[in-house]
């Protein structure tokens, strides 16, 4: 269980991080979601133990960072953005080093590694120097160095920042797989990497935690305005009478395509998807496609952020 | 305990296995060689003790000037690179990191110091000096060292890039170098208070003619000491205890 508690951190008279406050239970993987400068690294470099909070707790399974700084950061792993790596060593030399490091003694690192490379996907490069090893390896590394030591929390910063598709692919394999043994800490400025990957989403705008919950529930923030667009076969006249049948229903925008095509936006402002999508298809209009619009999470955090912009002022 | 050993067996292995850590070790090496061809292998005839005493004196200023290369990398270029972070989220205190790193670095300076025994060797076989001499001679030139090094690793915790470390470390052992001429320029207190501080001056000539003084060694102990501190003090400022 990790419990953050009213965390703040100035840089001179910057408020970096604003009265933060979150628990994360055990075995659970958080998204720490932002834009550019909202504060992520910051918070995550504090609860990390690498800054010391202007104001505020953080403490892993009840124990405070303040209190006894080195044994929470043995209960901690971190990767940041840029992986922490000694390029000159081979994987297997740089990860026992790191272990030693983190207070395991050495039979113990020995029995470890073979577990943290087939975690991490590494099996095969445990002899290659890390200066030789592709930009996704080095990840891949940077996150077997931070679980070595089978640490309670993980804290990834920006763990696919610069990866390929198929990498980001593989990485999130890796992440997901963390879970099982750790809590997981992943902070990223893009949502569909963090929806995929993670259980819950806390979301940080100007140094505050502006939203925390689930991904579904970020989506239904927005749902209170809903605009379908939709590709039916049929007659228009029959597609606008049945729209206009349904309460709190209206065409936004009606195009007639080549053959008998209708593309058709419509506005709902209560929920009544089911209802209308039953009505169009009892009366013989073929749905060939159907698509919510703001329904993208993007959408939603840019509203939340604008929102949380606005109403933190000038601050 | 174990952590500091474990940094700086890494720290040592890293200098034999970077390019940066075989230049100056050859550069020494290359340095205090060519000195001892020109000042000591000369045809005019001088006492054995004072070929040695040269041997010493150079060989200071050239380990000196060593280990403020070696030190520039230990703390500043991980930071450049990145790798600190590393080491900071470790569960190790600011002092262990600081004296695994003084400990590798200094380690490796006196691994440079032993491959130049075959100089002062040569003059024990051919010449009339005594063990006690080049021992006495060894123990400051590796107490200047370990100084220089504290410092180095001082000025490493504090610079951004190793550039600006190897410039901070320069203008401090340079600073503590000339403290006898501008104890020459002073009134007293303050020139007594310099010309003690004088490290090569006051505290180093005595063990290059063999003299071994109780205080010369606390004081190189206790500079080193101050610096080592002070390194930990400015790792600590940036991080949480």
């Amino acid at each position: 269980m990790i419990e953050v508690s009213h965390l703040s951190r100035f840089y001179g008279n910057h408020r970096a991080v604003d009265d933060v406050s979150f628990t994360i239970a055990s075995n659970t993987i958080v998204g720490f979601l932002g834009l550019n400068g909202a504060g992520k690294t910051t918070t995550l470099k504090v609860i990390a133990g690498l800054l010391p909070p202007s104001a505020g707790t953080v403490r892993v399974d009840g124990e405070d960072l303040a209190d006894a700084p080195e044994s929470f950061r043995q209960r901690i792993g971190f990767l940041p953005e840029t992986p922490p790596l000694y390029i000159e060593q081979t994987v297997r030399e740089f990860l026992r080093f790191v272990g030693r490091l983190r207070g395991m003694p050495a039979s113990e690192v020995e029995a470890r590694l073979p577990e943290v490379m087939t975690r991490c996907q590494l099996a095969g490069r445990e002899d290659w120097v890390i200066g030789q090893l592709s930009h996704g390896y080095r990840k891949r590394v940077g996150i077997a160095q931070a679980i070595i030591h089978k640490p309670k929390l993980v804290i990834l910063d920006e763990p696919i920042s610069g990866l390929d598709p198929v990498q980001i692919v593989e990485m999130r394999r890796v992440i997901r797989g963390l879970a099982q043994e750790c809590t997981v800490l992943v902070s990223s400025h893009i949502l569909s990497e963090i929806e995929q990957t993670c259980d819950r989403i806390l979301v940080l705008q100007g140094g505050r935690l502006v939203f925390e919950g689930e991904g579904e529930t970020l989506r239904a923030r927005n749902e209170g305005s809903t605009v379908l667009s939709l590709t039916v076969r049929g007659a228009a006249d029959v597609a606008q009478s049945i729209v206009e049948a349904q309460a709190d229903a209206t065409i936004v925008e009606l195009t007639e395509t080549d053959g008998d095509l209708l593309n058709i936006r419509i506005e709902l402002t209560e929920d009544h998807r089911e209802a209308l999508i039953h009505a169009l298809v009892h009366a013989g209009l073929g749905l060939r496609r159907l698509e919510q619009e703001g329904d993208e999470l993007e959408d939603v955090f840019v509203a939340l952020t604008k929102s949380a912009s606005l109403s933190g002022g000038d601050r | 305990m174990n952590a500091v050993l474990l940094l700086a067996s890494r720290e040592l292995r890293t200098y034999f296995n970077t390019t940066w850590g075989w230049i100056v070790l050859a550069s020494v090496l290359l340095f205090d060689g060519l000195f001892f061809n020109i000042f000591g292998l000369t045809e005019r005839a001088r006492y054995s003790a004072e070929v040695l005493e040269d041997f010493f004196f150079y060989t200071s200023g050239t380990v000196m000037i060593g280990g403020l290369f070696l030190t520039m990398r230990l703390i500043a270029e991980e930071r450049q690179t990145g790798t600190l972070v590393l080491l900071e989220s470790a569960p190790l205190s600011a002092a262990q990191l600081v004296a695994g790193k003084f400990f590798g670095a200094w380690g490796f300076l006196l691994i440079i110091l032993a491959c130049t025994t075959y100089m002062p060797a040569l003059i024990f076989v051919n010449g009339k000096v005594s063990a006690a001499q080049v021992g006495v001679g060894y123990l400051g030139v590796a107490l200047s060292a370990g100084t220089t090094i504290a410092i180095g690793t001082f000025a490493s915790a504090l610079a951004r890039n190793q550039l600006l470390a190897v410039v901070l470390g320069g203008a401090f052992t340079l600073s503590i170098l000339i403290c006898w001429f501008l104890a020459r320029f002073t009134e007293a207190p303050l020139s007594d208070v310099l010309a003690y501080l004088a490290i090569w001056d006051k505290h180093f000539q005595p063990f290059m003619r063999g003299r071994l003084n109780t205080e010369n060694i606390v004081y190189f102990l206790s500079v080193s000491f101050a610096f080592l501190l002070a390194a930990t003090r400015a790792m600590q400022a940036r991080r949480w205890q």
